[in-house]
């Protein structure tokens, strides 16, 4: 796991799985589709990843294929620095 | 009442405004109230073609969209009664509740009509199926009715339907385990639609968000009042609804005027929707109920939209909504308590009692009972449990709502439940459901589930013991509870316990729980 991947992780066990075993939680483990997140909470990782990250997530970007894993928002956290940089 | 038929307010706008847009979705497909009117009538036709006859139950499971719309006016034309299941919730589930009101007919898409038709296969034979291949625009029921073959050249004859006929079942989380159907009536409906028009007067130019969930009664007003007044609607589906992000974009983008929804959604976008960013000017009402609206929020809201009027409307799905409040310009900075749920609507008639069913005196605590033309007829086939809902008096049956109010300068101030009913994000969630679907996981020898609210809103929090004494991986947990119910039930923490306190005659004691958790 990269550096992003590891800050997330550990985000997501801190706030919605407090106590949790660090290993049961992959880069692949459903979050949303899980029952791990809802909606609700979904919001509060987003507002992570702005903070965390230097991103801004835009209107249509919070999108259940972008958020649902923990591979998954590493690729939309690199996608997003990029068109960052890129603008 | 205006009309006999809630479905008629569509047949009279269509003869008026033909051309006019009924149905607006987000990706820009729409349908005009002459198209929307063809096309119900079409599935009407064709579903009395199928059998279905007056009084008949009919089921659909499909994504909000113009299709749904059409469905909901296309049963209720045909003079059947329309029966929404959630898409994101198990099939299992669905299957429940579509056998339990016996559906002659079910529409539903290509993505859950392997999953249904599985569950329901395995309990009977099967209703007719209408399958939507594709869902948006109206397409797809299109080709669901052409699928049906050609209609006959004389259909069954359609049969008036009155005011007493089941318009709408909706299922709400039930106690002992199973989901109970509010029966509701086009009575019911008309009286509310009414009531609404009289104090929104909605007109043609309006254009209301339909943002609650079909199977949610608080749809039923962006259904029907705005085809009663030939305005526009505009279905929000699941995914852009749970995105706050978007919200604000949406509401400018489609000059939308009326918005109804509950108030986790309005927290999240007064705090996270960055509303300043976008223009709101055609907002003319936000309405809001199902739970109630921490004060912080809606502080924030009400100044980052200080043109917009807003009302607290309160109803359970029994009674839909039956008394309102309309919040004040501003916000004061010291005030910590929720606003008020207000007084009865003019359908609706209020009584507050206490333990022995009398009136209790003005200012004093007790629990809500509402009288009127809103209230439902029953829960489907639960004739008991019906009576032990309704209390006599004055000559009338009064729905007791289970809410403890109190009267304060003529305004009824909710004060909480009497029993393990919760709201989360304004759904009802029964604890003992909730409990019933969690006990069938194999490892655990002892549940409990408990509920807490704050300005966050509520947490849900299950408590349980082991077989083997062992501590179960919260990952693993949560998955077994999304696939065994819908989303916003899944608890938001569990929590292991050697054992489960108890009161003296071995029953669980949730108060030391509480005190423990």
């Amino acid at each position: 796991m990269n550096n992003v991947m590891e800050k997330i992780r550990e985000f997501v066990l801190g706030e919605f799985l407090p106590g949790e075993n660090p290993a049961t939680l992959t880069p692949t483990t459903p979050l949303i589709s899980g029952g791990i997140i809802d909606s609700i909470d979904a919001v509060k990782l987003i507002v992570f990843l702005e903070n965390e990250f230097g991103i801004e997530v835009e209107a249509f970007d919070a999108d259940l294929d972008n958020l649902d894993t923990i591979e998954a928002l590493d690729r939309f956290v690199s996608a997003k620095r990029q068109a960052g940089e890129n603008g | 009442m205006t009309v006999d038929g809630i479905h008629e307010y569509l047949t009279r706008s269509a003869a008026r405004t033909p051309d006019a847009i009924a149905i607006d979705e987000l990706d820009g497909r729409t349908l005009t109230y002459g198209e929307l009117d063809r096309l119900t009538d079409r599935l009407a036709d064709a579903l009395r073609h199928a059998g279905v006859v007056r009084g008949d139950r009919v089921g659909f499971c499909l994504p909000k969209s113009a299709d749904a719309i059409a469905a909901i006016y296309g049963i209720l034309k045909a003079g059947a009664a329309y029966v929404p299941v959630d898409p994101s919730a198990p099939a299992s589930r669905s299957a429940i509740i579509l056998r339990d009101c016996t559906v002659r007919a079910l529409l539903v898409d290509q993505a859950h009509l392997d999953a249904l038709t599985a569950e329901l296969e395995s309990t009977g034979p099967l209703p007719e199926i209408f399958l939507l291949p594709t869902v948006g625009g109206g397409a797809g029921l299109r080709e669901a009715i052409d699928a049906r073959g050609p209609a006959p050249e004389t259909p069954p004859p359609a049969e008036r339907v009155t005011p007493e006929d089941i318009a709408y079942i909706l299922y709400t989380s039930g106690s002992t385990g199973r989901p109970k159907g509010v029966t509701l009536t086009h009575e019911n409906g008309i009286s509310f639609t009414d009531w609404c028009s009289e104090i929104f007067a909605p007109t043609g130019a309006d254009r209301f968000s339909l943002f609650p969930p079909l199977q949610f009664d608080m749809s039923t007003s962006d259904l029907f009042l705005s085809i009663k007044h030939g305005a526009r609607i505009v279905p929000i589906d699941d995914r852009t609804g749970k995105d706050p992000f978007t919200l604000g974009k949406v509401i400018e983008e489609h000059g939308l005027t009326m918005w109804f929804s509950v108030p986790s959604v309005l927290s999240l976008m007064a705090q996270h929707g960055r509303l300043e960013r976008y223009d709101l000017s055609s907002l003319r009402f936000v309405l809001f109920a199902g739970e109630v609206f921490p004060v912080t929020h809606l502080r924030r809201l009400r100044d980052l939209l200080p043109a917009v009027r807003m009302f607290n409307l309160y109803g359970p799905t029994e009674t839909n909504v039956c008394t309102f409040y309309e919040i004040p310009d501003h916000v004061p900075e010291e005030r910590t308590e929720p606003y008020p749920i207000g007084r009865a609507c003019s359908h609706a008639r209020s009584r507050v009692i206490g333990p022995d069913g009398a009136e209790v005196e003005p200012g004093a605590e007790g629990e809500l009972c509402i009288d009127g033309a809103g209230v439902m007829s029953g829960y489907w086939n639960l004739a008991e449990r019906t009576a032990e809902v309704f209390l006599e008096a004055d000559g009338q049956d009064w729905y007791r709502t289970g809410d403890v109010v109190r009267e304060e300068e003529g305004e009824l101030v909710f004060l909480g439940r009497r029993d393990r009913m919760v709201k989360r994000r304004g759904y009802r969630i029964e604890l003992g459901e909730l409990e019933a679907a969690l006990y069938r996981h194999p490892s655990f020898s002892e549940l409990a589930v408990l509920a807490a609210s704050d300005d966050a809103g509520t947490r849900i929090l299950a408590v349980y013991g082991t077989e083997n004494g062992e501590p179960i991986s919260l990952v693993e947990l949560k998955a077994f509870a999304a696939e065994a119910l819908p989303l916003y039930m899944v608890p938001d923490r569990f929590v292991h316990v050697e054992t489960l306190p108890r009161t003296s005659t071995g029953k669980t004691d949730y108060q030391r729980l509480k005190e423990l958790v």
